[in-house]
């Protein structure tokens, strides 16, 4: 048996409602631990107050310079004394999960073993950044929670100037749209980055995401620094049977609409049977007796929409790999930066191919380190010193591919132009 | 120290620095078996993904939303539930979103009814409006302007109807961040803090609190620069030229940017993360000057439901917000919302001459 709650009368106002309350969930926790009576008291102060009461400080375990959020309380009485103060402590581990978040109730089962006998019995699926967190413990207690959650094979996740946590979609588990193996990626990189996850000395932090497909559910082009996101390079594949299905459950005004109108380059086109060309580059299928679709693949920008809507119909080639996008971040400190297409195909099939992802992963973090000011992100540093000059340090030849457009405005000096059409006339002479 | 009277160190444990796990052992045996071999998926009803395989297996998804925040109880809870239904095994999704994978069809009903009986709400796939992407706000973070989880359960007990069917135009991604960083992320629609006056500075503090070339270092428009307040190293900011973002309080608590009136609530609409049809695109700001009313927000929430209930109305099918704006213009967005077009939301940020029309293609 805890102490007694505190009033809350505005939280009290979040456990009305159809959706699950966070509320009920810290209530069911304070019947058994002070820690959350209070944690609750200064939550309802801030909700009187409109003002927040945590500050950062310095908390970790031993051996890691980062992955503990330390939260120390500021609502203070006269005295100095905290207002709350079995809750005068509430740190946050970040926990890096498993490839997809997968977990069997076992471990699941363990996490709120640990948590219950040394932190606040509180856990979130999942931060933004993707990491297990475990959130409110107290100083004294946040290594013994460490070593427990370690000894289970799960291991701290970044904060601060490091590599941070990544997250990958379900991907090959259950997804028919996955061009790679996520999981193997993801893991075969941010495993050659411990050091830089484990101890914060970069100029800022750098994200990776994994999505399996241009469909992108990491959302990695806006959110993180280095993009992998499957993609194939021969001809979306077709069922028949499939086709007709959907058709017949869809007809013709769906298709028209919702699909060929819809494609971003036109090169989804229904035609008679009769009319459809025959050439390397075309994928078909019949939809009907009388008609079926014609994709030349050669103007296909893989945006994934017609495979959305026809899904098994329409699938992705099977001549699969990533591309790979660089500089994604949010809005501090220039403004938003999608990321930009640095390499546009890598094949990631054999642990060669992987290798040669976690090489220019590791040159990219080198140059990073290196390069950029600090509190600068890898985005703002490629535009500040131009993506040419980024190229050239990762050895990759410009590609047009990289570009929404050639350059709009002469303010630049091309008297080494010769010399390069020549490197690239050289190049096409040796192919 | 006197080496000789030193207290032995006291033995501590090493990390294993083991960094990412292995998933192979947590996938649904169904999942393991045809790993990268799958044909094609459809939905037999909201809140239920079905896979099939090329060998022909089977698997059927069950969706769930939780509270993110989620109590030890309710974990055990989830987890009774994945035993006796799914195998021991679950996973969540990107928004929070809890999945519980059966090999058969027939314990699809069953395992809803259950999920129902301890307030689970089945949802979230296909076009409906998924579970809000959101941040720590009070409960945990250093710098919020408001609550996250507190934000997130009003708003998702008013689209609750909207998470359990699937009758949007397309999918509906929202996110919530408590300042301006927003952590919450690019969205459909996103609820963001706007601070409206810059910070309150206490320098008695500063000089001990602050590395004040790191802070000056962090204005976007270098309006912070060194001075002397009251005899001590301060920090003062030219007021004319910021425009209170909020950037140089984490690195300098004692810049109060947090109002509990000044510091209100925008609305953000179509961010698209995917690549499908149009490229990605970022999202950009349609109302502000909402009221951070604690604890249900009710005006961030009636701008959020119209925006919603406008597109739903109006957009064709797999238009996401940012397709659907594509089509109709922002004139007919601002109409059709109510929505104020006010001068602010015209883009003067670098790279801003993008965002005007150099042209006459005008809707009247």
């Amino acid at each position: 048996m805890a102490k007694k709650m505190h009033d809350t009368p505005n939280l009290d106002q979040l456990e009305d409602g159809p959706w699950p309350s966070f509320v009920t969930g810290l209530k069911d926790l304070a019947k058994d631990k002070d820690y959350v009576v209070d944690l609750l008291g200064q939550l309802e102060e801030s909700y009187k107050t409109k003002k927040g009461y945590w500050k950062g400080g310095t908390v970790g375990v031993f051996g890691y310079g980062g992955g503990v959020i330390p939260r120390f309380t500021e609502l203070k009485n006269a005295d100095g004394t905290p207002k709350f103060k079995d809750a005068a402590e509430f740190h946050t581990l970040r926990v890096m999960p498993p490839p997809g978040m997968h977990y069997d109730t076992d471990t699941l089962r363990k996490f709120c073993d640990i948590w219950e006998k040394h932190g606040s019995g509180l856990i979130a699926f999942h931060g933004q950044s993707g990491d297990i967190m475990f959130q409110g413990a107290t100083t004294e207690n946040v290594q013994k929670a460490f070593d427990e959650i370690n000894e289970m094979g799960f291991d701290l996740g970044g904060a601060g100037p490091a590599v941070r946590t990544s997250m990958s979609c379900v991907g090959a588990a259950r997804c028919e749209q996955s061009c790679y193996d996520e999981a193997q990626a993801h893991r075969a990189v941010l495993n050659t980055f411990l050091d830089d996850i484990h101890r914060p000395s970069l100029p800022y932090k750098f994200k990776f995401k994994f999505s399996g497909c241009p469909n992108d559910c990491m959302n990695s082009i806006q959110r993180s620094d280095m993009a992998v996101i499957g993609t194939w390079r021969d001809n979306i594949r077709t069922d028949e049977t499939l086709a007709k299905k959907w058709f017949a459950k869809h007809g013709m005004d769906e298709l028209v609409n919702d699909v060929v109108a819809r494609c971003p380059t036109k090169t989804f086109q229904l035609k008679e049977i009769k009319n459809i060309k025959k050439s390397d580059s075309i994928s078909s299928v019949a939809v009907s007796d009388t008609h079926a679709i014609e994709i030349d693949n050669r103007d296909c920008v893989r945006c994934m929409h017609c495979i959305n809507v026809m899904t098994g119909a329409l699938s992705p080639g099977k001549d699969k790999g990533a591309s790979i996008l660089v500089g994604g971040k949010s809005h501090l400190k220039i403004g938003g930066l999608l990321g930009t297409v640095i390499i546009p195909f890598m094949k990631l099939d054999t642990e060669d191919d992987v290798e040669k992802l976690v090489d220019f992963a590791q040159r990219t973090i080198d140059f990073f380190a290196e390069n950029a000011l600090e509190h600068e992100r890898t985005g703002e540093m490629i535009e500040r010193i131009g993506l040419s000059n980024f190229l050239e340090a990762m050895e990759i030849e410009a590609d047009p591919a990289m570009v929404n457009s050639p350059r709009m405005n002469p303010y630049v000096r091309t008297d080494g132009w010769e010399a390069e059409v020549a490197k690239i006339n050289a190049k096409k002479q040796a192919a | 120290m006197n080496q000789a009277v030193a207290a032995a160190p006291v033995a501590k444990r090493k990390p294993k620095e083991t960094g990412v796990p292995d998933n192979k052992k947590y996938l649904h045996p169904l999942m393991a078996k045809n790993y990268g071999n799958w044909k094609y998926h459809d939905r037999p009803r909201p809140g239920v993904l079905h896979h099939v395989a090329h060998s022909g297996d089977e698997i059927w998804s069950v969706r769930a939303g939780t509270a993110r925040q989620m109590d030890i109880f309710t974990i055990r809870k989830l987890c009774d539930i994945a035993d006796k239904f799914a195998e021991g095994r679950v996973r969540f999704t990107i928004r929070s979103n809890i999945e519980f994978m059966v090999s058969d069809a027939k314990k699809v009903d069953p395992l809803i009814a259950e999920l129902g009986k301890h307030g689970f709400p089945v949802g979230g796939t296909g076009n409906s409006v998924t579970m809000i992407a959101h941040t720590q706000g009070w409960l945990h973070c250093d710098i919020p302007g408001t609550d996250a989880s507190g934000v997130v359960k009003a708003l998702m007990d008013e689209l609750h109807h909207e998470f359990i069917r699937e009758e949007m135009p397309n999918r509906v991604h929202l996110s919530t961040s408590c300042c301006e960083i927003n952590c919450g992320g690019q969205a459909d629609l996103a609820i963001i803090v706007q601070h409206t006056k810059p910070p309150v500075i206490n320098h008695d503090l500063v000089a001990n609190v602050c590395e004040r070339p790191t802070v000056v270092a962090r204005c976007t428009v270098a309006a912070i620069r060194p001075a002397m307040v009251n005899g001590k190293p301060s920090l003062e900011i030219d007021e004319s030229k910021c425009m209170c973002c909020g950037a140089c309080y984490p690195p300098c608590p004692p810049m109060q940017i947090n109002d509990p009136e000044n510091s209100k609530l925008a609305i953000w609409v179509g961010g698209k993360n995917s690549n499908a049809r149009g490229k990605p695109t970022f999202m950009k700001m349609v109302a502000s000057g909402l009221p951070n009313n604690a604890p249900r927000w009710p005006e961030v929430a009636e701008v959020v439901k119209n925006i919603l209930s406008v597109y739903k109305e109006d957009a064709r099918p797999w238009e996401r917000l940012a397709d659907w704006i594509d089509r109709i213009g922002w004139p007919r967005f601002f109409e059709k919302t109510g929505l104020p077009f006010t001068k602010y939301l015209i883009d003067d940020w670098r790279g801003s001459r993008a965002n005007l029309n150099s042209s006459t293609h005008i809707r009247f």
